[in-house]
């Protein structure tokens, strides 16, 4: 029935809106809308409060969290992320040699549009390349080392507000307007887009969970999750995110997912980074 | 008499058609409805629209196989190529659809 139902769904949103000239890639127009359509839907919502995701949507939850967060479950990963970025590799250099600033204070500025690779660069991309550059095999993208390390260079800019830029290069909008419609194409057998759930219905239940609004979404990343018994990554969340919907997930760090972490990052411009984060 | 070899050939294979459809499903059978099912498959893993559906599908039709049940794993194989194709139309029609979606 749920097969049915899902294949004629297809079908019915063909039609809806033809495309215009007025579909020319805009950033700073899409920007604009999105945080107006966030801020209206949820007045009550202090715009920096939105990088909480669930908690900023329900007073239940978030007394529960202000109560979990006085013994953070995720500072393990943050004193272990501290101590492998101080810890040097077989060559003897450090991760903070491959980072401006020594890696510290930058989170907020990832992902980036590379210029001379014409790609995305995610945070997590970035350690792997550093890793590889200094001749270490490179970390599984999705917990472990990667959360640790993330973690810590998450904590290290908390409060900064993100600042990713989209330079005047054809390669970078066209890899903005990638993630964009990454973010709006329904997928998977159930035929939901990222979108479906973050934007349409974020603030509602889904089982037992609360859908976080897509705007400051990824602030918080890394984060721990009792469901997932420990910690987690932006790789891990959109695998996650895919696989619920019965879509075959990308593998991590994907063209795509760097492409749709670089669109929802820049819509979360100005708000702060609040990585790592707890979830329920 | 063109009509009636007309009429005798359809008459032919009609009882070929139904004889097909009744007959047990032989590994050749099943090779050629995996053939069709991972072609249709391979082309929405080109599209990076994958359903996860397809694949338990897939699977489930080649253990029947193995198990030398090839009546499931024909039924099994065809409908994971129904998937699969679903798969394909969805990312093939959200290729212009998604844009009605975003937030204006
Ligand atoms: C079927 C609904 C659904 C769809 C579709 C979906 N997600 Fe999620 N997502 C969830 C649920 C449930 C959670 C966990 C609860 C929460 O934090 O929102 C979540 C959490 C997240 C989080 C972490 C938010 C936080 O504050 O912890 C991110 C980031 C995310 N999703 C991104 C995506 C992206 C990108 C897509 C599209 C590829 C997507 N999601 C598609 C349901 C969905």
């Amino acid at each position: 029935m749920l097969r049915a139902m899902s294949l004629m769904a297809i079908f019915v949103f063909a039609l809806i809106r033809p495309v215009t000239a007025a579909d020319a890639v805009n950033p700073q127009a899409d920007f604009k809308a999105f945080r107006d359509y966030f801020t209206k839907k949820f007045p009550n919502v202090p715009l920096n409060d939105f990088v909480n995701g669930p908690y900023s949507m329900d007073a239940g939850l978030r007394k529960q969290w202000l109560e979990i967060d006085q013994f953070p479950p995720y500072d393990f990963a943050i004193d272990r992320g501290k101590q492998m970025f101080a810890k040097p590799f077989k060559n003897g250099k450090t991760y903070g040699d491959c980072f401006p600033n020594k890696g510290i204070g930058i989170r907020q500025n990832y992902p980036y549009f590379d210029e001379k690779s014409g790609q995305v660069i995610t945070l997590e991309l970035a350690l792997n390349q550093c890793r590889e550059a200094n001749g270490e095999a490179p970390y599984s993208y999705v917990k472990d080392e990667m959360a640790s390390l993330t973690a810590y260079m998450a904590f290290t800019s908390r409060g900064k507000p993100f600042d990713i830029k989209i330079p005047n290069d054809p390669r970078a909008l066209a890899a903005y307007e990638k993630g964009e419609e990454y973010f709006y194409t329904r997928r998977g057998q159930l035929n939901f887009s990222c979108a479906s759930c973050h934007v349409q219905s974020a603030g509602e239940h889904i089982r037992t969970e609360m859908l976080a609004p897509a705007l400051g979404i990824l602030a918080a990343m890394p984060i721990y999750r009792s469901e997932w018994n420990g910690m987690g990554t932006i790789s891990r969340r959109f695998v996650t995110c895919n696989s619920q919907v019965r879509g075959v997930p990308l593998p991590p760090q994907d063209e795509l997912y760097r492409d749709v972490e670089y669109y929802l990052s820049y819509m979360s411009n100005g708000l702060p980074i609040a990585g790592p984060g707890t979830r329920p | 008499m063109r009509l009636r070899l007309l009429f005798s050939m359809t008459g032919l294979i009609w009882l070929v058609a139904a004889t097909a459809a009744t007959a047990a499903s032989t590994n050749a059978d099943f090779k050629a409805a995996l053939n069709a099912a991972e072609a249709a498959e391979n082309d929405a893993g080109a599209l990076k629209n994958q359903w996860t559906t397809t694949e338990e599908t897939l699977t489930a039709a080649k253990k029947a196989a193995a198990a030398g049940d090839f009546d499931t794993a024909v039924d099994d194989a065809r409908q994971a190529e129904a998937l699969a194709k679903a798969s394909i139309a969805q990312a093939r029609e959200q290729e212009i659809a998604w844009r009605a979606a975003v937030i204006h």
